[in-house]
């Protein structure tokens, strides 16, 4: 029988190789700023923001997979709270919650409770528009796609932009049958 | 935010895809646009960073216990080691050898590769030595870093890689008179 799916990544978080978060934090903040200076329109930061994290998020499931001990989810609102307690602790060190489902279970919303992207960020009034944050957004579809399924990842509500919280809007658009070329006990 | 952590494979992951983004689709045809950019990422990270950790120090009284403070603490922070091999000349320039350096040390570099750069003919050093060409382009970003730590440390400079020993990596600073 599978162990248990985790319902946290603290274990793992403590487990894994971590660094002063600075170094990150001041990193993205560096990339953006280039970004911006680089593309010019806001609405390209976002979108190659996305990208990246995309990229990012396709290379980093193999990783959580490997790492976490979660076994197969049974459905998008298990999916959902993997992501939150242990897919977010154990990369940013930090937990989500998940609220705001809608009736048909197939999209949630996931608010941070903390944000070490954001750490030490002002933005000037002509960034208005950036989603500051759209690198994690692109990483939680890029993670997922790998495992299947076709999401759409949006920001709702950002503390730069002078909401109360951090919330990410998750849409499950396509679940894609998988098919193995082996059998599960083989 | 003191003691605040994250893993190192978001680190990795996050420098790695900002180094293929500007060498594969910002700046494609346009190395020399590209290795530019990432150093100037660095550049930014290293003012910063260089800003905080001195926050509470004295001033260094001269160069060399500013580059010590670079091998030592600087170091440590971001690699939880310090430089191995401190070089210099005395005359303003000095080679900070890094035994192990973390951000090659997950890289697959043939080493025989990086000797295709001091072949006679171009051409074969590019098809040859691709993979060391993309090391070289990950070291503009720590090379950044600490040009960027040094000038806010007062210490304008240059500052260049040498992997010709891996994964050992000379990072060699020149302090601009």
């Amino acid at each position: 029988m599978a162990p248990l799916a985790p319902r946290t990544g603290d274990a793992v978080f403590a487990n894994v190789e971590r660094v002063n978060a600075e170094l990150f934090t001041l990193t993205y903040g560096a990339i953006v700023r280039q970004l911006l200076t680089d593309l010019e329109e806001v609405e390209e930061v976002n979108k190659q923001l996305d990208q990246m994290g995309y990229n990012i998020g396709i290379r980093l499931i193999d990783e959580f997979l490997a790492k976490s001990n979660v076994s197969r989810c049974v459905d998008f609102k298990e999916t959902a709270d993997v992501i939150a307690k242990v897919g977010l602790k154990m990369f940013l060190g930090v937990t989500a919650s998940v609220t705001n489902w809608d009736v048909d279970g197939t999209s949630c919303s996931l608010v941070l409770e903390d944000n070490p992207l954001v750490d030490f960020v002002e933005l000037p009034d002509t960034c208005q528009g950036l989603y500051y944050c759209n690198i994690l957004s692109g990483v939680i579809r890029g993670a997922l796609e790998m495992v299947s399924m076709k999401t759409e990842v949006t920001w709702v509500r950002d503390m730069l932009r002078g909401d109360d919280a951090y919330e990410l809007r998750l849409k499950l658009l396509k679940q894609v049958p998988e098919e193995y070329p082996y059998k599960d006990d083989e | 935010m003191v003691g605040r952590e994250v893993s190192e494979s978001c680190v990795d992951s996050m420098i790695i895809e900002m180094v293929s983004s500007y060498c594969d689709r910002f700046c494609s045809a346009k190395p020399e646009l590209a290795a530019r950019r990432i150093e100037a990422i660095g550049y930014q990270v290293g003012l910063q960073l260089s800003e905080r950790y001195t926050m509470e120090r004295p001033r260094f009284s001269d160069h060399l216990e500013a580059i010590k403070f670079i091998c030592k603490d600087f170091w440590s922070e971001l690699f939880k080691k310090q430089i191995d091999n401190l070089k210099t000349n005395h005359r303003g320039t000095f080679v900070l050898q890094d035994n192990r350096f973390r951000w090659l040390t997950r890289m697959s570099i043939d080493p025989s590769e990086t000797n295709a750069n001091t072949s006679d003919d171009p051409s074969v050093a590019t098809t040859e030595s691709k993979s060391a060409q993309s090391a070289s382009m990950h070291l503009y970003f720590p090379c950044g870093i600490i040009r960027g730590a040094l000038t806010n440390l007062g210490i304008p400079c240059a500052v260049s890689a040498d992997m010709s020993n891996l994964p050992a990596c000379s990072f060699v600073v020149r302090i601009k008179a």
